[in-house]
């Protein structure tokens, strides 16, 4: 850098502007119509100088960026090493409901490479207690839905939809190229079904799994547990959706960020997961 | 010693001579229908479980998977 230029970041791109250049200044020469400035994570005044190695975001307001220019601003939030590796995983996504739904919200925030989305249901307003669609999706299939709202969250990540019902006998076609499985179903019975089906049929892929997550409070109940052989089970393996106790939207919640959680670390270290986890049954 | 043991879920049970996971699930009073269990880290199926054999020393972990997603 020479004695009269500062080095700042605009949209995330190096550039060299003018010792005591002012916000309106650099404004005036990379994006004139720009109504919010942001230096640093703030919200900034026009007459403000620039200091070495700002951060500057130019953005007029109801304006669509470039896919570009997205990247590079969204991946300024992603932790370095983070996601690269978070853009090479395959991720299978079990159920589109009140976990499902947020496992993939989470995972496409953080940069996920590829989502791979089963579900057969309908989009109904039953469903807006706890999953993480609209009234605008009402009458929609979960897996349409979804997709939309991903390609809102982060259009980088790749999505693949299956509208069916997942049993033994598809189970490998749909997800032999996922890393990890995150069985994100309803019913028990549908819960055990895939757990030793991916058991049985992908040995190589993780699986991520969920008991007791109904009824409000007791966040802490709700743990993540490695049952060793690559199974893990996020939940509180007692508290079962039923009369008296329905599913809601925090707790299911806290489950759902459980297992996008278990799932983010073990795609940077799963010895290091598996081992932090081993053996926790209480 | 007094005779041989197995553990269920972090517990220390007494062992059987011709102990199966059927047994075990007896023995403990489990009398869920859904259930995952591993024995020495597999996975047991339901259709197994009268035949699957608990040796000594096993660690046998019974989960209960309920409904709710």
């Amino acid at each position: 850098m020479s004695e009269d230029s500062l080095s700042i970041l605009i949209k995330e791109v190096p550039h060299s502007v003018p010792k005591n250049a002012s916000l309106r200044q650099v404004k005036k020469e990379f994006k004139p119509d720009a109504d919010v400035m942001v230096v640093n994570g703030f919200p900034a005044e026009e007459e403000i100088l620039l200091n070495d190695g700002d951060r500057v975001v130019l953005i007029k307001r109801g304006e669509r960026p470039s896919h570009e220019d997205l990247d590079a601003q969204m991946a300024a939030r992603h932790t370095p090493g983070v996601h690269e590796q978070m853009q090479k995983a395959v991720v299978g996504i079990a159920g589109l409901g009140g976990l499902g739904s947020s496992v993939a919200i989470a995972l496409a925030r953080m940069g996920i490479g590829t989502l791979i989305l089963v579900d057969f249901d309908v989009v109904e307003p039953s469903n807006l207690n706890r999953q993480q669609y609209f009234v605008e999706h009402l009458g929609m299939l979960k897996t349409e839905a979804m997709a939309k709202i991903l390609a809102s969250v982060n259009p980088k990540v790749r999505v693949l939809v299956h509208n069916l019902v997942l049993d033994r006998s598809n189970l490998v076609s749909i997800f032999q190229d996922a890393d990890i499985i995150v069985e994100c179903f309803d019913r028990a019975d549908q819960k055990v079904m895939i757990l030793e089906a991916v058991d049985e049929f992908l040995p190589e892929a993780y699986f991520v799994g969920a008991s007791g997550l109904a009824g409000y409070g007791e966040s802490n109940t709700i743990r993540s547990r490695s049952l060793g052989n690559m199974i893990f089970l996020v939940g509180d393996l007692i508290k079962a959706a039923e009369p008296g106790q329905g599913l809601m939207a925090p707790r299911v919640g806290i489950a759902a960020h459980h297992q996008a959680n278990l799932v983010v670390s073990l795609i940077m270290d799963p010895q290091k997961t598996a081992a932090e986890l081993e053996d926790i049954l209480d | 010693m007094v005779g041989e043991t197995i553990t269920v879920n972090g517990r220390t049970v007494p062992w059987q001579e011709g102990m199966t996971v059927q047994t075990v699930l007896e023995v403990m009073n489990y009398t869920f229908r859904l259930l995952v269990i591993k024995l020495d880290g597999r996975l047991i199926k339901k259709e197994n479980y009268k035949s699957a054999v608990v040796p000594e020393n096993a660690d046998v972990k019974v989960i209960h998977m309920v409904a709710g997603g």
